[in-house]
Formats: C-alpha cells, sequence, structure tokens
C-alpha cells in the first residue's frame, strides 16, 4: 500500500481505494456539522427544561409543550394571540396563495405554451425578467397599493402580495410544463369540439398533475414560511400567521424561554419537514431546475 | 384543424378567427396580467416616482408634494451613507465568497460518493433553505447566545475565547453565517446537477492518465461548469443587495446605531419601521429605487446572457 496523502501516479484507475472514497464523507460531514447541530438542538430542546449549549438540564419532560393543551399557564404566551387559531390563519394563508398560484399560473403558462397571441413574447419576457427580480425592493410601493385598494391590514391583501411575488416563477415553470404535453390529445379534443377552457381544464390539466404537484408544494411551503409579508402588511395581529408569533417570542425578552420557543418552533416547522421528507426529490429538483432563491 | 392554415379562408372568417383565438388568449391571460400588473408594473413606476415625492406618514400620506431630486441629495450627503454602502459591500461580498465557496465544496463532495448518501447531504444543505427564517434564526440565536446557554462560547471555551454575546460583539460574523448557510443550497444544487450531466468518460479519461482528484476539479470540473457559476455570481449579488430579512431578524441592522445596516433594510426601516415614528416613505422609496433599477438591469442582463432567444420561442403548432 502507498502511503496516506495522495494517490499514486502510475497506478491504474483506483476503483477499490477504500480509504480515499471514505474523505468525501468526513469532510462533508464536518461541513454539515453546524447544520445537524441546529436542528437537533431544536429537537432536543423542545424535550428538556433547559439547555446549557449541548447540555440537557433536568430530566426529559414534555412541560414545554404545554402551549398546546394549557395555553393559559404559559406566562410568555400570556398576551399573544391564542396558537390553535394562529395556526388556522397560517394554513389558510399558505393553502390559498398555493391555490390562487396554481389556478393563475396554469392559465397563463397554458396560454404562453399553446396560444399566439398578440404581446406573447412581451409577457413571456416580463415573466422572465420578474422571475430572477428580487420582489422584496417593491415592498414600500405594494405598501401603498394596500392601502389604495383598502387591503391593508387585511389577510386577503397578504395572499394577494404573496400569489404575485410567486406567480413569474409558477407561469414559468407551469409554461415548461405545457411545453413537455404532446399536442395529439388536445388536438383530438379541440376538433371534436370541446372549446379552450374545457380542454385545457379536463384533458390537458391532468396530464400536468406532476408540475401541479411540485408547484404547490412549493407555493404552500414558501406560503406556511412567509415571515416578512404578515409582519409588514398586517400589524393589527387579529389575523397573524405563526412566523409574527414566534419573532415576537424571540425578540422582544432579554430573557428568551427557549424550552417554550424551541417546542413552538419545532411545532411551526413540523409540517414542512414532514413534507421534505417525502417530496424532496421532486422539491429540489424544481429548486435546482426553476432556480428559486 | 391544425390543417386549417392550408385552408382557403374568407376574410370575414380569418377574421372571425383571430378574434376568436385572442379572446381566448385574453381569458387565460388576464388574471395572471392583472396581478403582475398591481403587484409588479405599478409598485416600479410608484417606487421611482415617490423617490421624488416628499410622502410621510407624519403628513398622513397626503399633502405630499414633488421635491425634485432632494431626496436623493439627502441620501447621498448622508452622515451614514458611507457606512451603510460599505456594510453592503461587505455583506454581500462575504456572503457570495461563503455561498459559491461552500456550495460548491458541498457539490463537488456529494457528487463523488455513492447517489444515496449525496442526495442526503444535500437534503441537509437544503433545510435551512426550506425552514421558516424565524425559527431558523431563532436556532442561530441560541447558538450564539450568551453564557451558559450558547453553544459556540460552550465551544470555543477550550481554546481560551472569554465568553461573550457574539451577535453584540462580532455581529458581522453572524449575520454571514446565518446567511451563508442559507445561500450556499442554491449554488449547491445549481452545480451538483451541472457536475452530474459531465459526461463520465471526462472523469475516467483523467484518472486514466493519472491526475489526481484535485487536478480532475481544476482542469475539467471547473472550467465545464463555468457558466453556472457565472449564473449563481450574478444571481445571488442581485438578491443578497434586495435581501434583509434574515438580518432584520438577527441583528435589525445593530447593535448600536446601524453597525450592521444594509442599504435594504436601510430603505425598508426609513420607509416601513422607523424608529422615529414617522415614515419617511418618499425618502425610503428614493433608496429602494436604487436597488429596483439595479434588480431591472442584472435581470435584463441575466436574460440576455442565458438561454433568452431559446425561452420564447413561439408554440410551434398553432391551432385555433
Amino acid at each position: 500500500m502507498t502511503a496516506i496523502g495522495a494517490a499514486p501516479p502510475s497506478n491504474p484507475p483506483p476503483i477499490t481505494f477504500r480509504w480515499t472514497s471514505a474523505i468525501p464523507y468526513v469532510v462533508l460531514l464536518a461541513f454539515t456539522l453546524p447544520i445537524l447541530v441546529l436542528y437537533g438542538w431544536l429537537l432536543y430542546g423542545s424535550f428538556f427544561p433547559r439547555m446549557e449549549g449541548l447540555t440537557p438540564i433536568g430530566a426529559f419532560t414534555v412541560e414545554n409543550w404545554r402551549f398546546l393543551w394549557a395555553p393559559e399557564t404559559v406566562d410568555a404566551l400570556k398576551f399573544k394571540p391564542p396558537i390553535i387559531p394562529l395556526t388556522i390563519n397560517t394554513l389558510i394563508f399558505s393553502l390559498s396563495t398555493s391555490l390562487v398560484v396554481l389556478l393563475i399560473s396554469s392559465m397563463a403558462g397554458y396560454a404562453l405554451s399553446r396560444i399566439r397571441f398578440p404581446g406573447r413574447r412581451m409577457f413571456l419576457a416580463g415573466v422572465l425578467l420578474l422571475h430572477s427580480f428580487p420582489s422584496v425592493t417593491l415592498l414600500i410601493a405594494t405598501f401603498l397599493v394596500l392601502r389604495q385598494l383598502r387591503l391593508y391590514d387585511q389577510l386577503i391583501g397578504v395572499i394577494l402580495v404573496k400569489t404575485a411575488f410567486e406567480l413569474p416563477f409558477g407561469v414559468w415553470i407551469m409554461k415548461g410544463f405545457f411545453d413537455t404535453v404532446s399536442w395529439d390529445l388536445e388536438m383530438a379534443a379541440l376538433v371534436d369540439g370541446a372549446g379552450r377552457l374545457r380542454t385545457w381544464w379536463s384533458v390537458v390539466m391532468p396530464l400536468v398533475k406532476p408540475g401541479l404537484l411540485a408547484l404547490g408544494l412549493l407555493s404552500f411551503v414558501s406560503g406556511w414560511n412567509e415571515f416578512l409579508l404578515p409582519f409588514v402588511f398586517m400589524p393589527s395581529g387579529n389575523q397573524q400567521t405563526l412566523s409574527v408569533l414566534i419573532r415576537g417570542l424571540i425578540g422582544e425578552g432579554r430573557f428568551v424561554d427557549y424550552g417554550l420557543v424551541t417546542a413552538v418552533g419545532l411545532y411551526y416547522v413540523a409540517p414542512i419537514l414532514i413534507l421534505f421528507f417525502f417530496a424532496q426529490d421532486r422539491l429540489m429538483k424544481i429548486y435546482a431546475g426553476g432556480v428559486k432563491g | 384543424m391544425a390543417r386549417t392554415e392550408a385552408l382557403p379562408l374568407t376574410r370575414g372568417a380569418q377574421a372571425a378567427t383571430w378574434w376568436r383565438s385572442n379572446a381566448t388568449a385574453l381569458l387565460f391571460m388576464s388574471p395572471a396580467a392583472i396581478l403582475v400588473i398591481v403587484f409588479f408594473f405599478v409598485p416600479v413606476l410608484l417606487t421611482i416616482g415617490m423617490g421624488f415625492t416628499d410622502i410621510a406618514t407624519a403628513t398622513g400620506l397626503a399633502g405630499w408634494q414633488w421635491i425634485g431630486t432632494v431626496n436623493y441629495e439627502q441620501i447621498f450627503r448622508g452622515a451614514f451613507t458611507g457606512l451603510i454602502a460599505r456594510n453592503t459591500l461587505v455583506y454581500v461580498v462575504l456572503t457570495l465568497s461563503f455561498n459559491v465557496v461552500v456550495g460548491l465544496t458541498v457539490a463537488l463532495l456529494s457528487v463523488h460518493m455513492a447517489d444515496k448518501a449525496g442526495g442526503v447531504f444535500r437534503a441537509l444543505w437544503l433545510l435551512p433553505r426550506i425552514s421558516p427564517s424565524v425559527v431558523y434564526v431563532l436556532m442561530w440565536t441560541w447558538a450564539v447566545s450568551p453564557p451558559p446557554f450558547g453553544i459556540i462560547n460552550q465551544l470555543v471555551a477550550p481554546l481560551g475565547v472569554a465568553p461573550r454575546f457574539w451577535m453584540n460583539t462580532d455581529p458581522w460574523p453572524v449575520v454571514i453565517f446565518v446567511n451563508g448557510f442559507v445561500g450556499a443550497s442554491l449554488g449547491m444544487l445549481v452545480f451538483a446537477s451541472a457536475i452530474e450531466s459531465i459526461p463520465e468518460d471526462l472523469f475516467r479519461a483523467a484518472r486514466v492518465d493519472g491526475a489526481n482528484a484535485w487536478q480532475i476539479v481544476r482542469r475539467i470540473t471547473l472550467p465545464l461548469i463555468r457558466w453556472p457559476i457565472l449564473f449563481v455570481l450574478v444571481y445571488q449579488t442581485m438578491s443578497l443587495l434586495a435581501s434583509y430579512e434574515y438580518i432584520l431578524l438577527t441583528t435589525n441592522g445593530g447593535p448600536g446605531l446601524y453597525r450592521t445596516e444594509v442599504w435594504s433594510l436601510w430603505a425598508f426601516h426609513t420607509a416601513l419601521q422607523s424608529y422615529f415614528g414617522n415614515l419617511e416613505i418618499g425618502l425610503g422609496a428614493a433608496m429602494a429605487a436604487i436597488l429596483v433599477l439595479a434588480g431591472l438591469i442584472v435581470s435584463a442582463l441575466l436574460l440576455r446572457l442565458f438561454r433568452f432567444n431559446d425561452l420564447v420561442a413561439e408554440p410551434r403548432v398553432e391551432i385555433t
């Protein structure tokens, strides 16, 4: 055997080099350690009275989770909106965002993929441009637009803004999916006298289900996670979402009850982690292909 | 029906077809078009327009006036402008370097291991991006928190580093790591799929010729993925310039006055979250307008550089 350090230049292709093939694993594990530690702590910290660094103090407990069954006994939540309605708000927000994004993107994506009309090229260029444009820079003007439409401080207003911000990505992805669907079925339906609208809905839409699922998942996750829009555009708080509550829990005290916030944080992130676990291939593909970030 | 084009049509029939086709297109396009107009087109114009006004909440958003370039003069003569511009540069350059170097490293390592293991690592690196920003920041807040809670203090104690409240004493590394661990995954995904599309033969041939791992990376992989790298560089420069969510959640521009304030956060603070009560929307819009213009230019540049003409090709077959 040669010395550890470098592959011998004269040797044939190192197919069975055991220790070198371990190097990527070790290095990558070291790189990934911070992520593992952070998420491990979130899980761990929510089940112990408190953590000092990586060391849990006290015995295993579900006390931190009592915000679920006895929220009135949690001091930090005394002056906050109750968690269950907040969860429902968050769910309404993310579900409606994702459904509206799906509907509107697949309509526009279909037209852009299939119909020749004046302005098509311009609209496509616009969508592509907005796709990489950082929409967060428009927040100040959006504030005035929402006020003008009397939608400021209302859930529906925030849903519309979020939908609009997700739209360039959605339209682009859906156009891509429609582009891959063959024309034959559709043409048959059109020849048989079905209108465009019916053909789109009952013939073509079922064929792009994987695309709808991927985009739906992605916009649901993005809506569930959203912090800035509800934080800025719904200040009065009766329709708050979980992200704004957690921000309030970390943000205001010199003393943070980490037991409580880890439990609430884990409660909030759990649906996303579960979705991600089951759909990671799909999500990763759409992140890489569509470039969202 | 696809053969329609070949049939001789009367002028009236042609016109009717044209109208029908366009009416259908309008029907399909209008919801998206309306949202794009209301939430992109109008806000872009508004941002630029408001930058030349003194609109503010102190005057109830109503009694505003055109004030020409006063806002811009105020920005460029401001006492903190230099500091904030420097902060922005530091933030973008360091975070971008972290993103690209780490993204590339993770991509390279993960494609050179068993498929399954590589996938697990990539999924782990995607976690920060798919987690809610508040929860992700919560984990970092804990990690850097003052003794006895923070893990960083516990880890560096054996090295003789005195325990401290990192968010206050060293806010910049915290900000860059928090953003970097989120941003690296974009490069990771883009680079990994680019590397996987390189023909395996190239690597095999190089190995037969006796190239070592570093030489293969340096001479084969990197040159072949230079376009994806350029793409990630340009794209992330822009999104870093515009983004402030993670800074808002960690240091909120502090500690003290503007220590980690970046340009986009400055605009946000001025127009929407002022400590001073009065929201100077006009001034904030002027600050944001600079970013909006930069965003439009960079996006247009990205379109030119990458794939635009293939992407907007007309539909090949047309049926009416």
